[in-house]
């Protein structure tokens, strides 16, 4: 359902140009679990934000679903990432001044579901990563972990055939990078496409499988050990 | 739905930084504020002078008559004869104003004196304190009788029955048979410091004899271009001219009040108009700040699905929240100031319900125009560009 093909991402400031991503083709199909891994600089997060139709490649195309997407309006890619697509990021990105259940309801906003029906999903989701019973606190009221649930809450809350997470437990302790990373394994489970981005090796050797990325470039495509077993 | 949820997270935003949007809409407050005490300074102002001429009567016609025009003239008697035939005038009355003296402890002092009919205080609408009007009997009779002002009653007989009394008019004695009801005050040179003669005895009082000046009275207030009508006519046949005579209503006084206040009325909100204009640009100025500073804020709206139009309207709400709830602000504090500045002035306070909407929805739709630079800026923003901001 995502093919990349041949996408270059070239960043020029002066004389010398950097190549973020520097000729990737990949493919990942529904319900797949893809962990992209390299170091710091590698393209990863350019990588994801491209699949993410947040950023737009310099050369090559992106197909998602059949579709081309660089044939799509502003509109259209707001339908995109509203409908099809589930972030999470590093940085949870909350908005500070909307509580939990608020924060969690924007995507369905967005979709121009009731007020009602948007309770309604919100709240499943807030239940899920089991902090339904703080709905209303603030987001700056909660500790990292907890923060990074709420945003994977937000994620699924439309129920997004993929979920693409950037370095998700980045900047959490491993205690609770495994919770979170646990909780994503059984979305997957649950039938979801998780594109995982991470530079730490021991995290993505849990997905099922594993892209190694270096300078832009694809340098290995393998199965994981979680699809082994 | 999405619009609600933006004016309520804007109503939230200006609650949690109450000095920044108190700044933000201080230029809002103001400009509304003095739209508002300025239109009811002015309204107020043309009420007074409205009621003031209204006082005299709405129905009132004053003709006054400036040349000789060869021999043709015509006399108090041919007026009464037009009132007659004409169903829409009721009365008239000559009125010969002349200066005069008073004697009083035997000093003189300057009384205005006016020779009128027995019909002159109904149709100027002056009340009788005591005693009554100068009668048709006096009038045809020239009899020395005269009813005083208010003021005259008080400075010349000090608190003891003025009726029956003698006061002296330029030497002449003249038997008071009424008081009129205070108009003005009762102060020295006002309505109230008068003297009413019969107009046939005032004529022989000066040496222009001729009668100048009347004033008449419609029979319906309605019908009163008809009846200026009607005495301009009758006038012409006389004068064959329109230059020497003038016929004036306070109706049309009123309407010329109308027209000067509307006139400044538009100067003076055009000036506060500046100030709205002032407060529009710091609405699109702390907008400006506001998206630079949501940017990140807008990338992370922009991944979930916001569409440019999801975040156009977020900021144009915002916009014209902050200057509505400036509008709302400025409409109090221009009704307490309004308020407060008329009774300072001694004035009735007069604030228009037309003043309030306009002040409040130029301020809605400054908002808008100026909160619209700020939000399409926000709305074209690359979304990975604004995620990665801060
Ligand atoms: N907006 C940008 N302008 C210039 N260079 C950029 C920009 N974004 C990313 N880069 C560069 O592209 C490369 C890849 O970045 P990124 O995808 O963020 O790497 P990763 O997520 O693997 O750490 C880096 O060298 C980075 O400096
Ligand atoms: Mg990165």
């Amino acid at each position: 359902m995502i093919e990349l093909r041949d996408i270059y991402k070239i960043y020029s400031d002066g004389d010398s140009e950097i190549r973020a991503l520097d000729g990737v083709t990949m493919t990942v199909e529904q319900g797949e679990f893809v962990a992209i891994v390299g170091q710091s600089g590698s393209g990863k997060s350019t990588c994801m934000n491209i699949i993410g139709c947040l950023d737009i490649p310099t050369s090559g195309s992106y197909h998602l679903n059949g579709i081309d997407v660089s044939t799509m309006n502003e509109i259209e890619l707001s339908h995109i990432r509203n409908q099809t697509l589930g972030f999470i990021f590093q940085q949870y990105n909350l908005l500070p001044k909307l509580n939990l259940l608020e924060n969690v309801e924007l995507p369905l906003i967005y979709r121009g579901l009731s007020p009602k029906e948007r309770e309604e999903k919100a709240k499943i989701a807030l239940e899920r990563v089991g902090l339904l019973d703080r709905a209303k606190k603030m987001p700056s009221q909660l500790s990292g972990g907890q923060q990074q649930r709420v945003s994977i809450a937000r994620a699924l809350a439309g129920e997004p055939p993929v979920i693409l997470a950037d370095e998700p437990t980045g900047a959490l302790d491993s205690k609770t990078g495994r919770d979170v990373l646990d909780f994503i394994k059984k979305l997957n489970d649950e039938g979801t496409t998780i594109v995982l981005i991470t530079h730490d090796m021991s995290i993505a050797e849990e997905a099922k499988r594993i892209i190694r990325i270096q300078d832009g470039k694809i340098i290995s495509d393998m199965p994981g050990r979680r699809n082994a077993l | 739905m999405n619009m609600k949820q933006s004016f309520i997270l804007a109503l939230k935003s200006l609650k949690t930084s109450k000095m920044r949007s108190f700044l933000t809409m201080l230029g809002i407050i103001i400009g509304v504020a003095s739209v508002i005490i300025l239109t009811s300074m002015v309204d107020s102002m043309k009420q007074l002078m409205v009621d003031k001429f209204e006082s005299m009567g709405t129905n009132l016609i004053t003709v006054s008559i400036s040349g000789r025009g060869g021999n043709r003239r015509v006399e108090p008697e041919d007026m009464l004869k037009l009132v007659e035939e004409k169903d829409t005038l009721q009365a008239v009355s000559p009125n010969i104003t002349i200066p005069a003296y008073i004697k009083n402890n035997n000093e003189n002092q300057s009384v205005n004196c006016i020779g009128t009919s027995e019909t002159y205080h109904e149709i100027n609408n002056i009340g009788i304190e005591s005693g009554r009007y100068l009668s048709y009997m006096d009038v045809e009779r020239r009899q020395k009788n005269c009813v005083i002002g208010s003021y005259v009653a008080k400075n010349v007989f000090q608190g003891t029955n003025p009726i029956g009394q003698i006061i002296k008019l330029n030497g002449n004695s003249f038997t008071v048979v009424g008081v009129a009801e205070e108009k003005a005050g009762g102060t020295q040179g006002s309505q109230d410091d008068r003297v009413y003669l019969p107009y046939t005895v005032a004529r022989t009082l000066t040496f222009i004899s001729r009668v100048s000046n009347y004033t008449f009275s419609a029979a319906d207030k309605n019908e009163l271009e008809q009846a200026i009508a009607d005495i301009e006519n009758a006038l012409f046949k006389v004068y064959q001219s329109e230059d020497f005579y003038n016929v004036i209503s306070v109706s049309a006084i009123v309407d010329t009040l109308d027209e000067l206040t509307g006139t400044l009325t538009l100067i003076l909100v055009g000036i506060a108009g500046i100030s709205l204009l002032v407060g529009g640009i710091g609405i699109m100025n702390i907008m400006l700040v506001s998206v630079t500073e949501r940017t990140r804020e807008i990338g992370v709206r922009k991944s979930l699905g916001a569409t440019p139009w999801n975040i156009l309207s977020q900021f144009v709400v915002e916009a014209a929240t902050t200057s509505g709830c400036g509008g709302v602000l400025g409409i109090v504090l221009g009704i307490g100031g309004a308020y407060a500045l008329c009774s300072l002035m001694d004035m009735p306070t007069v604030i228009t319900l037309g003043s309030i909407i306009i002040a409040f929805s130029v301020s809605a739709v400054i908002g808008i125009a100026f909160g619209y630079f700020p939000a399409r800026k926000a709305a074209r923003l690359n979304p990975i560009d604004a995620l990665r901001h801060d």
